[in-house]
């Protein structure tokens, strides 16, 4: 009798960690410490401190001109390409401060992909789009080109529909193929970090839904963090949010504690849609 | 009363939507209040025609449960509120069943003064009076806690929770000894018991509206805690 009822016990541990599972401890990717960056003499971020884990999505979300994509673009010192920017403090990757004189930047990008809001795929077919950073990495065996060709196009979720089509030209697919195929050229080369700028606002909400699916499956291999306007999405696809207001980080947590209970009044003002 | 949490929105629709929800919680609130006490009453005095108003009314209360979650359920799909409006919406949901759940017992008091009505002197009144004024006072405090949309007197309602089981299980005590004393009246003093028992649970349901309520305002869940976890939660700053 005893064993009978033990058999269908249940154990409610397991039961009660459910999604929170995925909130187990892990290791620090990339963490920011006292970021400060001026656009001439406009300072645009104060004294940013936060710590992104690795194979975890975070999200950035806050109003325009918050600085959440400046933040972002610093991550692969995208910035150094505006003139006027000037950045203090340091951001470091597995422990290593980008901003350091001996940090290669073009090394730094390969492992630091970016994606941006508006799909920016090359005028050639859709081989040589996600071969490109092969190719430009010297590689020309024609069998390494289209195992990796695949690989991407599979992890990006667009080979099923593209495997018959890889000659044509990028241009003509839809903005959310587009869009998708500008991420299968980011993990071609197998990055660390990718970083989406607001990937999919100019997506229809299929393409968006699709876009969204594809993050929850490319954190398994890849550091994410996502800027996006849309608040929903923040808190379907990321594990930690980061909530910005006029250049300061307000407040960073579990995605489900700061959409259920955020620390900051400033924080519940804007994620519920309230003037402060 | 205070409206700045539910108002403040930059959409005016969704102020609208929210104050109208919590218009109507009250509303409900009001009639199950208005229940408890002509059904009491009716039990006491012994008027059948008043507790058979209050059993005609329970349906009210039970069309105004379904038309509250319905909109909670409208507002949560179009709106997908977050943070306090969010906490608002599923402690509005769980509120209005404890209110439904109230007008139940409410209407089996009504019930049980039908039954008893040619009994009143059975009734153990003056043993009941303390419960009864605890329980109106329960109830009343936390519809008044959510109208203002503060938990500063909720520790000293749910309090009175832990009285009312006393009251409760004395007059259980009180009863038995009657039934031993006059078996013939069993039945009876089983009805009375059925009324007390009723009673008690309408403390449980307005003990459970201010855990709600914590939910709500603090975003901490204070349910199946003890009177001194509940307090001790409510005072910690977040």
């Amino acid at each position: 009798m005893t064993q009978q009822i033990r058999s269908h016990s249940i154990d409610m541990s397991s039961v009660l960690r459910g999604k929170d599972a995925a909130q187990a401890p892990s290791e620090t990717c990339i963490k920011v410490e006292n970021l400060n960056l001026f656009y001439g003499e406009k300072q645009a971020l104060h004294g940013i401190n936060m710590e992104m884990q690795k194979k975890k999505v975070t999200a950035y979300i806050g109003p325009s001109g918050c600085g959440k994509s400046t933040l972002l673009r610093c991550i692969n010192r995208m910035n150094d390409l505006v003139d006027s920017a000037k950045i203090e403090g340091k951001i470091l990757l597995d422990g290593e401060n980008i901003y350091d004189k001996s940090v290669n930047v073009a090394a730094l990008r390969r492992r630091v992909g970016m994606v941006f809001q508006k799909p920016n795929p090359f005028p050639k077919s859709i081989f040589e789009n996600v071969a490109y950073g092969l190719r430009i990495q010297g590689v020309n065996d024609k069998n390494i080109l289209e195992e990796t060709v695949e690989n991407a196009l599979r992890g990006a979720a667009l080979w099923d529909e593209m495997k018959d089509r890889l000659n044509d030209n990028a241009l003509g697919m839809s903005g959310g193929q587009q869009q998708r195929l500008v991420i299968a050229r980011a993990i071609a080369i197998e990055p660390e970090v990718l970083l989406l700028d607001e990937p999919a606002s100019a997506l229809d909400p299929i393409s968006t839904l699709k876009i969204e699916e594809l993050i929850n499956e490319l954190k398994e291999k890849y550091t994410i963090v996502i800027v996006t306007h849309n608040m929903q999405q923040a808190a379907r696809v990321s594990d930690y949010t980061a909530f910005m207001y006029m250049g300061e980080l307000i407040e960073i947590g579990t995605t489900s504690e700061l959409f259920t209970n955020p620390s900051k009044k400033q924080t519940e003002d804007y994620i519920t849609g309230r003037y402060g | 009363m205070d409206n700045s949490k539910i108002s403040h929105h930059i959409s005016e629709q969704f102020n609208k939507e929210l104050e109208d929800v919590r218009n109507k919680v009250l509303a409900m609130g009001g009639l199950v209040e208005q229940q408890l006490e002509l059904a009491i009453e009716a039990l006491i005095t012994g008027n059948v025609e008043q507790a058979e108003f209050v059993i005609g009314q329970d349906s009210q209360i039970d069309m105004l449960e379904v038309a509250i979650e319905l909109e909670c359920t409208q507002i949560l799909a179009l709106r997908q509120p977050t943070a306090f409006d969010l906490r608002l919406l599923l402690a509005v949901i769980k509120i209005v069943h404890e209110l439904e759940r109230i007008g139940n017992k409410a209407k089996r008091i009504a019930e049980m003064a039908v039954k008893l009505s040619s009994h009143t002197n059975s009734m153990p009144k003056h043993d009941m009076d303390r419960m009864v004024e605890l329980v109106k006072a329960m109830l009343d405090n936390a519809l008044d806690a959510f109208a203002r949309m503060s938990i500063e007197e909720i520790p000293s309602i749910t309090e009175r929770d832990q009285k009312v089981d006393r009251e409760y299980e004395n007059i259980v005590r009180l009863l038995i000894t009657h039934m031993m004393e006059d078996p013939r009246n069993i039945t009876r003093f089983l009805d009375v018991l059925t009324t007390v028992r009723a009673l008690e649970r309408v403390g449980d349901h307005a003990r459970y509206i201010c855990e709600h309520l914590v939910f709500m305002i603090k975003g901490e869940n204070v349910r199946h805690l003890s009177q001194e976890q509940l307090i001790e939660k409510i005072n910690t700053p977040r």
